[in-house]
């Protein structure tokens, strides 16, 4: 470090001020990915990291970099992420007990050694002076850059080219799926639903709505039958997933059976 | 404050990156986990890429970018697919690989 | 055109037969024989023709090679397949087909009851070819392709009836000891290629002189084991005997007249390399004597009339060698015993194979005795084929058989005495056991009965056979009163000869009349004895026990015995030594090896979890170790 600290270039307060700013938060939204059980949380914070590394680069006076990180990653990728987190489903959280003997701790182990041994280097490194990149982006970063990949690796980006169109392909392969029986049409719901009825397992009716007694917006409360008891299948499958049904206050309840009752009467009375 | 804090700054998020890989069973996060060590690597090339005073640098940050594209379009098409016949994100029930 | 060119139709036409014989199957059950009989007499025509061609020419052009095809080329060195057309080849070939012609005819009527008599003649035919194939190639390599052709054929047709194991056995047995001699045609050819880089008989021949002694004599030698394989010599004969399993046709044609007399011509053949050779021609002249008297010690005890024959066939067959072992002054004569041999000797089994016809296939001659009165033509042939084989004047036995004898006394020291006597004692006993085959065939009283459990079964009825089999059988017979004669006084055959064996005048030590009459003296003299024995007295229906020497004769001298005890045991001893050493040794070495991979497989498998992490996690570990290990090499 005492090295780099002689380096020829300086590094003005507000790159030091903003490093340290925004180190941390990097960090410690990168630690989610080991300690938050939702994948959607993560992803979030996942693109934090992403962002703040995006500033990182345009700080070291990479801004073509910066702008693309933005727009690769928090734009396509995460994106990518959380649509397949929504496909795959947002309640997919993983067990909290560890099956593999002996994995976490040889992860912690692994972790040091590898901090150990990057920390080991990075001291003992001879590390250049800093020169900055003041000559090289002369013609703006990004004319620096694209001289490079249209110029010197333009074969490397026809081949990238070729790797991402590939990608694509595979991708589609991968994920279509052949359909191995006909489709299922409007009609042949309604021929099923009345089939199920018919054997006395459905019901022709729509499925009751949630919330019938609620007072409040009762997506996740079931609604009840004649004889008070909730219907479970009044409410929608995610948030029965998710454990979001909503407590059935049986205080509520009577307090509604005594309106019910104290409105009959009135009408008996009337 | 020096350049070389980037640095430290990437080998901290490529270890945790690591580990997010070695212990989490959700294979969406372990991915994500592999997305961090590439972000990690290409802080440092950027880094270096200001030290040396070259783009080089840069534009091996930029074909990262690009082929972790490919890598994450196709991991997450795979976890789809198992997701389809398995019904389960989770990487240790991909385990044909035993027995 | 020459006919001589038309030669290769020689073997073509029976080879063709053969293979449509058997290609067609059952189709042609009907008229397969006579074709085979046809595919044997055409080519007797054709030779007779080239014969008559060659006479026509003068001596020293007698001789012609006809080139069929380039056969084996391999950079500069080239086989050619082609035929040599000369004196000595043209006799074989019109003793095979002429021979074979009659052996035809006569096994339309003796196989006219076997379901398979077309397989029968396609074998046969398959026999001409093959032979003529070997007579005829101008290379010893076309020889052995012969050889070997005459090898399966006699193998297929030893075996015919397999559906006995024993004669499946005796086919197998038969095969493998001439395998044995195969292997010395092959070193000798190999010996041959490295010596001269050529094995046709042009370029050998021609390369003798000058060639090292030692080269020639192993050379020599090898080329006698091939003969000894084939000739069932003396030590390689046992397989003679059980060829007799075969159908009597086969035992006549191949097993008397031709094919084992290949070994002989073998020996003619490449006489430029025994004349080169002193001490591999006096090691064959002693196999042949050898042999001879083997051959007749067993032929003296043999109840079997067939394999009494085969004994009788190995014995003249000794002679051959014997006279073609004392080389120019022999071959000629071996020559031509060879061929009388070949007649008397083939219609004397296709006389036993009438016997057997009318005693309902048995071959046990203390149940023959005076079939003479029932069997007129066949008692006469045979009688006049025993007459032959004993040597009595003018019968062809005696001119050939006489000249051998005195090429045998001829020479200097020890070996014309020791040689001359085998040949001269020989004479003595085949006239003992031929006789005694004769009288206790022929003559004497009638045993006629069937084998019983106990005593003697129900009386036989014996009966001439029909003509298909008797015209063959006098025609031959006629061939062994006259033929000696013909071609001795009649016409020059010895000279037709010369040209390709050279000549020299034997010069006996004892003067010739007297070798005359002491032959005719012992041969008298046996017949006396087999009178007395065996027409005189009553015949046993058991045999006796015998004396020591009447013992070992029956067991062929415990030549089976000697095989076992000094091939046989001590091989199946090394093959299961092998086998164990391999099972345990190697197999136990390689499945050690594996049980070690396996078990460090096992251990090691409960590293391969099969999850993605603890690969993962693998990895890292890994990188971190290398990395550690790169750095610390830097330090």
């Amino acid at each position: 470090m005492n090295v780099l600290a002689q380096a020829g270039l300086e590094i003005s307060t507000g790159e030091t001020v903003l490093f340290w700013v925004l180190a941390p938060i990097a960090v410690l939204c990168a630690l989610s990915l080991l300690f938050t059980r939702r994948p959607v949380r993560i992803a979030v914070a996942m693109i934090a990291v992403l962002v703040s590394l995006a500033v990182f680069y345009i700080a070291n006076e990479a801004p073509f970099l910066g702008v693309a990180q933005i727009v690769v990653y928090t734009g396509a990728i995460m994106m990518l992420f959380l649509f397949v987190i929504m496909l795959v489903g947002v309640d997919a959280s993983e067990a909290r007990t560890e099956r593999l003997p002996g994995q976490r701790l040889i992860a912690a182990g692994a972790g040091l050694g590898l901090i150990l041994l990057l920390v080991a280097v990075g001291s003992r490194a001879t590390l250049p002076q800093g020169q900055g990149l003041a000559a090289a982006n002369a013609d703006s970063n990004a004319v620096g850059v694209a001289r490079l990949i249209f110029g010197e690796y333009v074969f490397v980006f026809e081949l990238v080219a070729a790797l991402l169109i590939t990608a694509a392909v595979g991708a589609i392969i991968l994920a279509h799926r052949e359909r191995v029986e006909p489709k299922v049409t409007q009609a042949d719901l309604a021929r099923r639903r009345l089939a199920d009825y018919a054997s006395g397992t459905g019901s022709v009716a729509p499925r009751p709505a949630p919330g019938v007694y609620a007072r409040h917006n009762a997506a996740d409360m079931p609604a009840l039958d004649a004889a008070g008891e909730p219907i479970e299948h009044s409410i929608t499958t995610v948030l029965r997933i998710r454990g979001q049904r909503g407590e059935i206050d049986t205080d509520q309840i009577e307090q509604i059976e005594a309106t019910a009752d104290h409105t009959s009467t009135k009408e008996v009375d009337g | 404050m020096s350049l070389t804090h980037y640095l430290v700054l990437a080998a901290i998020l490529f270890v945790i990156g690591a580990l997010a890989v070695l212990v989490r069973r959700n294979a969406l996060v372990a991915l994500m986990g592999v997305e961090l060590m590439l972000n990690a690597g290409n802080l440092m090339l950027v880094t270096f890429a200001r030290m040396h005073g070259g783009l080089e640098g840069q534009v091996l940050a930029f074909f990262v970018m690009v082929v972790a594209a490919a890598e994450v379009v196709i991991g997450l098409a795979i976890v789809v697919a198992i997701f389809r016949t398995r019904n389960s994100a989770s990487i240790d029930d991909v385990d044909l690989l035993r027995n | 055109m020459d006919t001589v060119n038309l030669a290769w139709l020689l073997v073509a036409i029976p080879l063709a037969s053969a293979t449509l014989l058997l290609l067609l199957g059952r189709a042609s059950d009907r008229w397969g024989h006579w074709l085979g009989v046809l595919s044997s007499a055409v080519p007797a025509v054709l030779a007779i023709v080239i014969l008559a061609e060659m006479l026509g020419v003068g001596e020293d052009q007698r001789s012609t090679r006809v080139h069929l095809f380039d056969w084996i080329t391999a950079g500069d060195f080239t086989v050619r397949a082609g035929l040599l057309v000369d004196p000595l080849s043209i006799t074989f070939a019109l003793l095979i087909t002429f021979v074979g012609t009659l052996i035809h005819i006569y096994s339309v009527g003796y196989m006219a009851q076997d379901p398979d008599r077309r397989r029968f003649f396609a074998y046969l035919n398959l026999f001409i070819a093959a032979m003529l194939l070997l007579v005829l190639g101008d290379s010893f390599a076309l020889l052995f392709v012969g050889w070997e052709g005459v090898g399966l054929a006699s193998y297929l047709l030893i075996g015919f009836w397999n559906q006995r194991t024993d004669y499946a056995v005796a086919a197998k047995k038969a095969f493998v000891m001439n395998r044995v001699g195969d292997m010395g045609m092959l070193v000798a050819m190999m010996a041959m290629f490295a010596t001269f880089g050529s094995v046709d008989y042009e370029t050998v021949f021609g390369a003798v002189e000058g060639t090292n002694e030692g080269v020639l004599t192993v050379i020599g030698l090898t080329l006698l084991l091939a003969a000894c394989g084939k000739s069932a010599q003396v030590p390689l004969q046992a397989w003679l005997g059980d060829a007799m399993a075969g159908p009597t046709p086969v035992s006549a044609l191949i097993h008397a007249a031709t094919m084992v007399t290949a070994g002989v011509y073998l020996i003619v053949r490449a006489g430029a390399i025994f004349e080169a050779a002193p001490a591999a021609q006096l090691v064959v002249v002693i196999v042949g004597a050898v042999t001879l008297l083997f051959g007749a010690i067993v032929g003296t005890s043999k109840d079997d009339i067939k394999k009494a024959l085969a004994a009788s066939t190995m014995s003249q067959i000794g002679y051959m060698v014997l006279a073609a072992g004392l080389g120019p002054v022999g071959y000629a004569f071996a020559i031509f015993h060879l061929i009388t041999h070949g007649f008397f000797k083939a219609g004397l089994f296709l006389g036993a194979g009438a016997v057997m016809h009318g005693m309902n296939d048995d071959v046990n001659m203390r149940q023959f005795g005076a079939l003479r009165t029932v069997m007129r033509i066949t008692w006469v042939t045979f009688a006049l084929g025993w007459l032959a084989i004993l040597g009595i004047p003018p019968f062809s036995g005696f001119w050939s058989k006489d000249l051998i004898i005195e090429a045998a006394f001829t020479g200097t020291g020890w070996q014309p005495w020791v040689f001359g006597g085998a040949a001269l004692l020989g004479a003595g006993i085949t006239a003992l056991y031929m006789s005694r085959l004769y009288f206790m065939t022929f003559h004497g009283k009638a045993r006629w009965h069937e084998p019983g459990q106990d005593g003697p079964g129900p009386e036989r009825e014996p009966h001439e056979v029909g003509a298909l089999m008797t015209v063959p059988m006098i025609i031959l017979a006629a061939g062994s009163v006259g033929l000696g004669l013909v071609l001795y006084q009649g016409v020059p055959f010895l000279g037709f000869l010369e040209s390709v064996t050279g000549t020299a005048e034997p010069a006996p030590v004892l003067p010739r009349w007297l070798l005359i009459t002491l032959t005719l003296v012992l041969v008298v003299l046996g017949v006396l004895i087999a009178w007395r024995q065996f027409a005189v007295r009553e015949v046993p229906l058991e045999a006796p026990r015998g004396s020591a020497l009447t013992r070992a004769a029956r067991q062929d001298l415990y030549g089976d015995t000697i095989n076992e005890t000094l091939v046989m045991r001590p091989g199946q001893v090394l093959t299961r030594t092998l086998a164990a050493t391999d099972r345990y040794v190697v197999d136990g070495g390689v499945h050690r090896v594996a049980g070690l991979t396996e078990g460090l497989g096992q251990s090691l498998r409960r590293y391969q979890t099969g999850y993605a992490r603890n690969y993962a996690a693998t990895m890292l570990v890994g990188v971190i170790v290398v990395l550690v290990l790169v750095l610390a090499t830097r330090v």
